[in-house]
């Protein structure tokens, strides 16, 4: 028998609809209605205004370490598509979409302020918190898809990750389950192109992050991750398909992580600044603005304003956290949450530190 | 002498033995090109001496780079590999709990398995659960492997040349503390056997025994302990697997009293295997029940001030041994 090859089909597409200079491509245009294009710009606006307000409070002490989502705010595409009975599965560089999704500012202030409320999900809200081990969220939202299609209910689970995470067991194990039983779940790959000091041609040998879709049969694209037109239109693809019964989807955002990797580097270590000067250029949120300035959306009066209403939005955030933490901790608080109802043995364990406490107020 | 932290030591050996034997490589994640430019972090500046086939940055990997150890570790080679934090171990632990420590056995002792995997832990930098979770009582719970867990800068370099020389696979955890807290290297060539502790000061007392950042925690509340009239000694297990029973029976049935000091949750924890061994083989010999000083049974508190109250002190050790005084 000769060798013959077997049909596959294999594509990996690139979307992009909104250029550099902020011009729109009109057959790829998603016709997003203007209260929503000026929601999604707003919500980047914020996040990036909160992002440098972090790192502000980090260098001041009063918050530790946290991942800067610099250059990566256009995420909120993707989670704009998601309805409230979806579920969103952050990994640690998903502050934009979490908001997006109800999170309250202080909610993050908390997480990196170092209190355990950080990670407490509000009701009615359908985010998982942060994830720190890298890719291993992928596979609760399996999990998450597998349980929307044993109720039948038509929800879809959007798992973020990096593309470090791509390099994990977990990640194929997650795009496998999910694919063999086409569960409603999204991956969404936020190609920063680093992994801490990792750059992106060493962490895959792969020419694309989306082709991984194809060993496991399923759609797999890539969008250009800092054009919030491209994630929209991209996502909602992926997640009207999961939706109606067609599977999951990869999709990996191209984009660039503009600040340190946590606050605790300093990315000139390993990194060009030419690099960064490249993608300074491709700045999302510059891009977006252009585009709706040229629509007459956004004036300068419009952009100035917006820009003062969101600051104040996140100083005000930070004086109700300050406020709530002013309050101070009770140690004997870590021993909640732990289990549904505390085992005898924990309880003693809590009354031990009790005692200690009270004699040491004596 | 000379005054290295843990991070030096630990980068002093691995240059010795890289040095001594080509065989020897690193890997990991960020083991060469590093966010940490500090010259205090174990594997600093080996990339620049030792070249990227020697000292190998991976993909986020854990599993592969485990196996990495597992299947060139059978080829001779001596692989030290990083698992970046003890939580992410999880991961590797199917190579290490199922291959690492078995495959000699299974080989009928043909294949040796001469490997290397360091990982960093403790709590005490606010990172949070996924972070920090000691969990050496895991390792330790699985026949075939090494584990060691050095508490001084001169007991981490001696024991993980030890290690490196070692034909069975070794785990070697670090407590991150204890990177920058400097202390005496001799400056000549040495070694320190795995499986031998170290009693770390003579007392009649009590025997305080723990290991990792907890002996300094020992050493503080010895020094409380000998203000108010109570002379402790302070046993530093240095290796949990294989143990080293007979300095830690030798030490209580001198004492009579033992108290167990370790940062990792109780219930489960190594302290249990200690008391163990002392109530079977020196139980007479004890004139008031032992105590253990340990974290309580929850995932480390993300907050600061949580986590001070989480991470056993002195002063709980010092309670602990006067309740039984
Ligand atoms: C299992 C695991 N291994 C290692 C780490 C340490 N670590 C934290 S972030 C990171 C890189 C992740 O890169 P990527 O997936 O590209 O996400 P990004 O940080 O760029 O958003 C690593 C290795 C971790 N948190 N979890
Ligand atoms: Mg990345």
């Amino acid at each position: 028998m000769p060798r013959k090859a077997i049909n596959l089909t294999c594509k990996v597409e690139y979307l992009s609809i909104l250029d550099e200079t902020g011009k729109l491509d009109k057959k790829l245009d998603p016709s997003i209605p203007d209260d929503l294009l000026l929601r999604l710009y707003r919500a980047m606006l914020l996040a990036r205004r909160f992002d440098e307000r972090m790192l502000v409070l980090q260098r001041q002490g009063k918050i530790g370490t946290f991942a800067p989502i610099k250059g990566q705010e256009a995420q909120v595409g993707a989670a704009a598509v998601l309805e409230p009975g979806d579920w969103l599965v952050p990994s640690f560089r998903e502050m934009p979409s979490e908001l997006w999704r109800g999170k309250s500012m202080e909610s993050v202030l908390f997480t990196y302020g170092g209190y355990n409320e950080g990670g407490y999900i509000p009701e009615g809200i359908n985010n998982l918190p942060v994830s720190i081990p890298v890719g291993s969220q992928t596979l609760h939202a399996v999990g998450l898809g597998y349980a929307m299609k044993y109720r039948g209910d038509k929800s879809v689970a959007m798992v973020f990750f990096g593309d470090g995470a791509t390099s994990e067991g977990d990640f194929h194990e997650a795009m496998n389950f999910a694919a063999v039983f086409r569960t409603p779940t999204v991956f969404m790959c936020q190609n920063n192109h680093w992994a801490i000091s990792v750059p992106r041609s060493r962490q895959s040998h792969s020419k694309t992050l989306a082709q991984k879709a194809l060993a496991y049969d399923m759609p797999g694209i890539q969008l250009d991750g800092n054009d919030v037109l491209a994630v929209y239109a991209g996502a909602k693809e992926a997640v009207d398909r999961a939706r109606s019964g067609g599977g999951p989807t990869l999709i990996e955002l191209v984009t660039y992580r503009m600040s340190m990797h946590t606050t605790a580097d300093d990315p000139k270590k390993y990194r060009s600044e030419k690099e960064v000067e490249e993608w300074e250029k491709r700045d999302p949120i510059v891009r977006f603005e252009k585009y709706l300035r040229g629509r007459n959306l956004l004036t300068d009066a419009g952009v100035e304003e917006m820009d003062e209403d969101v600051r104040n939005e996140v100083r005000e955030a930070e004086e109700r956290w300050l406020e709530q933490i002013g309050k101070g901790v009770d140690p004997l608080d870590m021993f909640d949450h732990a289990y549904a109802e505390m085992p005898p043995s924990l309880r003693a364990q809590k009354e031990e530190l009790e005692r200690e406490l009270s004699e040491k107020k004596r | 002498m000379q005054q290295l932290t843990m991070g030096q030591a630990v980068n002093q050996a691995l240059r010795e033995e890289m040095l001594r034997d080509f065989n020897v490589f690193i890997a990991g994640e960020g083991v060469g090109v590093s966010i940490h430019d500090n010259p205090l972090m174990p594997t600093a500046g080996l990339l620049k001496d030792f070249g990227p086939e020697r000292v190998k940055d991976t993909p986020v990997s854990e599993a592969a780079i485990a196996g990495l150890a597992v299947g060139s570790s059978v080829m001779g080679l001596r692989p030290v590999v990083e698992i970046m934090f003890n939580p992410f171990v999880t991961i590797a632990s199917d190579m290490i709990v199922n291959h690492a420590a078995k495959l000699r056995y299974l080989s009928g002792g043909k294949s040796t398995f001469p490997l290397v995997v360091r990982m960093k832990s403790g709590a005490g930098f606010g990172a949070g659960c996924q972070h920090s979770h000691n969990l050496e009582a895991w390792m330790a719970h699985c026949p075939g492997l090494k584990v060691v867990m050095p508490g001084t800068p001169a007991d981490a370099k001696g024991l993980l040349k030890s290690a490196i020389r070692d034909d069975n696979p070794v785990v070697f955890i670090e407590d991150m503390m204890l990177y920058f807290i400097p202390g005496p290297v001799p400056e000549e060539e040495y070694t320190i056997p795995i499986g031998k502790a170290d009693v770390k000061r003579v007392g009649s007392d009590v025997s305080i025994v723990s290991w990792s950042k907890m002996v300094g925690v020992a050493l503080k509340g010895a020094q409380i302990l000998a203000e108010n009239g109570v002379d402790a000694e302070v046993v530093d297990l240095r290796t949990l697997l294989p143990l080293d029973r007979e300095t830690l029976l030798t030490s209580v049935r001198k004492t009579g009293r033992l108290v167990v000091l370790h940062e990792a949750t109780r219930t489960g924890g190594f302290a249990g295997e200690i008391c163990a061994i002392v109530a079977e083989d020196a139980l007479n010999s004890l004139k008031a029940p032992f105590r253990r000083v340990t974290g309580p049974d929850i995932p480390v508190p993300f907050s600061p001030p949580l986590e001070r109250f989480y991470i056993p002190d002195e002063n709980n050790l010092v309670e602990a041994v006067l309740g039984i005084m």
